[in-house]
């Protein structure tokens, strides 16, 4: 029986506590009496055969007709599935969305479906490359798909292939990719990594253009998300929802497949297993493995030790898989994650501590650069709450992570402008969207990259710094153990070179004797805050 | 008096050559530099007055000199020994405070007729600056007849000098001659032109922002600074965006909506000014360049190799861009005032202090300073 997850009230015994550090990690002493530690539950028992869970949410959906009855020979058929930014880390093949494909396919082959496309609702993000694609649906699907082009990658800058298809009562542009639009049936196959993921979200957001996207990517509507992790508090779900119904009522039918998985990020054995574990239960063993995987990794030159991080994958356990109408779906699969994530705590605390990790939703196969930094700390992780933030208004949140001044050429170009030419001038989200958003999401040279290459849209840097607009506007100050100072202070924060250095800079903020939490993620933990 | 004298010594000058290289700025403790007692210049002829230098400053131009960085070019155009210091405001002998146009031209020289570029008042395009009753000396801090502003006194032309306001402090008063670069630059250029890059943030780089403000019709100004102060004073005089020199291609990539090939934009700013005139900076001003573009060459070039392939193929233009008319000097005058130039005067310091004093001009930008100069007012033999 897998244990919840739980707050651990920090003595005088308590050991010094993980914190992820990038491609590294930190052993951090915590105040004792005042401090505190929020642990992610452990993994939830996975079910055992995930080929019969998918077969029966496909045969008993919520609130729809069995997808074999949805399915007919002349029909339009579009697999819609979500892309490279999840789940995180990536699976061991073969990935959850391989096998709801599969599933799919069987029975619009069954079916006598001949007209069907494949397609990756990324939105914004970069394009999948081959190898990204053959690990998200499987070499038989790509094999039998790709060279037709039946399968690809959503683009949403081709003025030929997206649909208009109306506007929201609140004025809200909805815009979806024309295939999709013009499917007699969408199947969208979702990794629900998070309660932030799925639900209307998934077609409105992942299929969507940047004309329909600014209406929900905007610093009003992540400043009223709060948190984005708890989707009947969050304005980005609302505009989303706004937007499932203008997409339902354009004709479009969406049958939805969402799945969630356990916090089995590390596995149960093996090199990274430690990560999982809580201090005082660390072994001999468990403290040998992790001296050796911290010496082996500060061994390792930067280019290999993040390739070796970046090729890790995870051994995660399917917890559910539910399908059907999208509202009743999700609502189950809200459930699911909750279960898995979701940690009581009790009060607010005025510092929030956090080891920010190598891999973000933006940076498989790349590059942590410090405004994704930026978004994963401010942006994800200080939203993993439900109720009210984990620290309270003007705290100070401390992050560790290395924030090289470095960036990924190829999959970052507008970050690196966006660097360079708008924090250079402002980290104030609303003044960014004001003076600079249009320029970079109608540049040319940026929209010719994100079509042609692997490069995230033009647009996307500000939709990083929007996510951490709550926390911005909530906080008294951010501050980065171990960062590069000078990328630090670039992204408006304060660097500190020891724990002990930031807890100092903090008590100017918040007095010298502050409450600490410490959210001890990853695996996923969610603080129920009351 | 006391003058700092830079005499002809080929092998102090290889020498600096070499130090300069190493430490820019160690060719005035090994090189042709040194303070001497000299006798005061004599006055060539009629209209010529004495100037008793308050302030003078150290030009680029005399760094070059004195770290052995000048191109051989200007061997036949200067006369050795001669005092530097172009940048001068002085008192005349009757009490008047002046500034002091450098060139040596026609008129100075008692050249007639002048030549086409005098006799346009084109003054630095003057082509008889090796000529008349002067030794070779294309400005004032080059020719030995006439001394230099890091002296107690030298001798100028009544064509050479402009009245100083007398609410304008010295410090500004000083900044005039290399102001008046600026304002000649910014003052050839044909309006409107959307983007204008200004490559290097020294005096030269922020005067030139100044004056493409004041005299040019220019919408957006990029410029490229090392250091932090230069950033903020080139933010204050007019920039519209500051950054380091690694950043400036994607920047105008970026504000031109250009794309890239190959590592460089397609496109590029319209006017590149290049005010350090280096191989570096002229490649990186080619780089910038949008096809059809002109790449103005204010700061001093030396010797370079570049590959011009780009110039070439993107039709870009490569001017030039000396000193200035007495019209510019007199635009000059007006905008040290206007946008307050005497704050780019970092330090002074006596004649004694010489080489302290070009160590400082020398590395300025890194030690946050912009303008060195001399400052000879409290020089006892002043008074005498």
């Amino acid at each position: 029986m897998p244990r919840p997850g739980f707050v651990l009230e920090v003595d005088g015994s308590t050991p010094p506590i993980l914190f992820h550090h990038g491609e590294g990690f930190r052993l951090e002493k915590l105040p004792a009496g005042r401090s505190r530690v929020v642990y992610p539950g452990e993994p939830l028992e996975p079910i055992d055969d995930v080929d019969q869970a998918i077969e029966d949410a496909l045969l008993h959906p919520l609130d729809t007709d069995p997808l074999p009855a949805l399915l007919r020979p002349d029909m339009k058929l579009t697999i819609c599935f979500d892309d490279v930014s999840l789940p995180l880390p990536p699976m061991k093949r073969p990935d959850i969305r391989q096998r709801v494909i599969e599933a799919v396919l069987d029975m619009a082959a069954a079916a006598g479906v001949d007209d069907v496309h494949l397609i990756a609702a990324l939105a914004l993000h970069r394009r999948m490359t081959e190898s990204e694609l053959r690990q998200a649906v499987g070499d038989r699907v790509y094999d039998a798909f790709e060279p037709k082009g039946l399968l690809y990658n959503h683009d949403a800058e081709d003025p030929d292939n997206l649909s208009f298809l109306g506007t929201t009562d609140k004025g809200e542009e909805v815009e979806i990719n024309k295939r999709a639009a013009e499917s007699d049936l969408i199947v969208y196959v979702n990794i629900n990594l998070v309660a932030m993921d799925g639900g209307h979200k998934s077609t409105a957001t992942g299929l969507a253009s940047y004309r329909s996207l600014r209406h929900h990517h905007n610093v009003n509507v992540m400043r009223h998300s709060r948190s984005f992790m708890d989707r009947h508090s969050s304005e980005l779900h609302h505009s989303n929802w706004r937007m499932g119904e203008v997409i339902r009522n354009a004709g479009v039918k969406i049958f939805q497949i969402e799945t969630t998985l356990n916090n089995d990020t590390f596995g149960q054995d093996g090199p990274m297993s430690v990560l999982a574990k809580r201090e005082w239960e660390w072994s001999t063993r468990d403290r040998a493995a992790f001296v050796g995987l911290q010496q082996g990794v500060k061994l390792l030159k930067p280019a290999a030790r993040r390739k070796a991080f970046q090729t890790w994958r995870a051994p995660y356990g399917l917890t559910s898989v539910t399908a059907g109408a999208v509202d009743p779906v999700h609502e189950r699969t809200l459930e699911r994650c909750f279960e898995q994530h979701l940690v009581s705590v009790e009060g607010q605390t005025d510092i929030l501590t956090m080891g920010l990790p190598y891999i973000c939703p933006y940076n498989v196969n790349s590059i942590m650069n410090p405004i994704l930094v930026m978004c994963l700390g401010l942006g994800y992780f200080f939203n993993m709450y439900r109720g009210k933030p984990l620290v309270r208004e003007g705290g100070v949140l401390i992050m560790t992570h290395p924030t090289p001044w470095e960036f990924h050429p190829v999959h970052h170009p507008s970050y690196i402008d966006f660097f360079e030419q708008v924090l250079a001038e402002t980290t104030d989200p609303l003044e960014m969207e004001q003076r600079y958003e249009k320029q970079f999401a109608e540049d040319e040279w940026y929209r010719h990259l994100y079509r042609t290459s692997y490069a995230y849209h033009g647009v996307h840097p500000f939709y990083m710094w929007y996510w951490g607009s709550h926390a911005l506007e909530h906080l008294g100050r951010v501050i980065i153990v171990g960062g590069d100072p000078k990328a630090v202070r670039r992204l408006g924060f304060k660097p500190a070179s020891t724990m002990a250095d930031a807890f100092e800079m903090a008590s100017d903020v918040v007095g010298a004797a502050p409450t600490i939490t410490h959210l001890h993620n990853p695996p996923i933990v969610m603080a129920d805050v009351t | 008096m006391k003058a700092v004298l830079f005499e002809r010594k080929p092998a102090r000058y290889a020498a600096a050559a070499v130090a300069g290289r190493i430490v820019p700025g160690r060719g005035a403790s090994v090189g042709p530099l040194r303070l001497a007692d000299v006798d005061p210049p004599e006055l060539p002829g009629d209209g010529w007055q004495r100037l008793r230098p308050r302030l003078a400053g150290i030009c680029g131009s005399d760094l070059a000199t004195i770290d052995g960085r000048s191109s051989r070019y200007f061997e036949p155009i200067v006369s050795f020994p001669f005092t530097p210091g172009h940048e001068v405001v002085g008192d005349l002998d009757d009490g008047t405070r002046a500034v002091l146009v450098p060139v040596l031209s026609c008129v100075t020289r008692g050249v007639e007729p002048l030549c086409p570029g005098c006799a346009s008042s084109q003054i630095n395009r003057c082509e008889r600056i090796a000529f008349g009753h002067l030794e070779p000396g294309l400005q004032t801090g080059f020719c030995t007849d006439t001394g230099g502003g890091w002296s107690i006194a030298l001798v100028a032309h009544e064509s050479q000098l402009l009245p100083v306001p007398k609410a304008m402090p010295d410090e500004q008063a000083v900044m005039v001659e290399p102001t008046a670069c600026a304002v000649h630059a910014a003052r050839s250029l044909r309006g409107p032109i959307d983007t204008v890059a200004v490559l290097g943030a020294g005096t030269l780089g922020l005067l030139t922002v100044a004056a493409l403000r004041a005299h040019a019709d220019v919408t957006t100004i990029m410029v490229t600074a090392k250091y932090p102060a230069q950033q903020r004073l080139a933010t204050e005089l007019g920039a519209d965006w500051v950054a380091a020199p690694a950043e400036l291609a994607r920047a105008i990539r970026s504000a031109t909506g250009s794309f890239v090939v190959g590592g460089r934009p397609t496109g590029g700013a319209e006017v590149v000014i290049d005010c350090v005139g280096s191989a570096d900076s002229l490649t990186q001003a080619l780089a910038v360049t949008r096809p059809g573009g002109e790449v103005l060459v204010v700061g001093m070039p030396g010797h370079t190799s570049l590959d011009l392939t780009a110039l070439w193929h993107r039709e870009t233009g490569l001017r030039g861009c000396y000193a200035y008319t007495v019209d510019d000097f007199e635009a000059a005058l007006g905008l040290v005032g206007e946008a307050d130039l005497g704050r780019l005067v970092s330090a002074t310091y006596p004649l004694s202090r010489y080489e302290e004093a070009v160590d400082h001009a020398a590395n300025a930008g890194r030690r946050g300073a912009v303008k060195v100069a001399f400052d000879l007012r409290d020089e006892k033999e002043r008074t005498r």
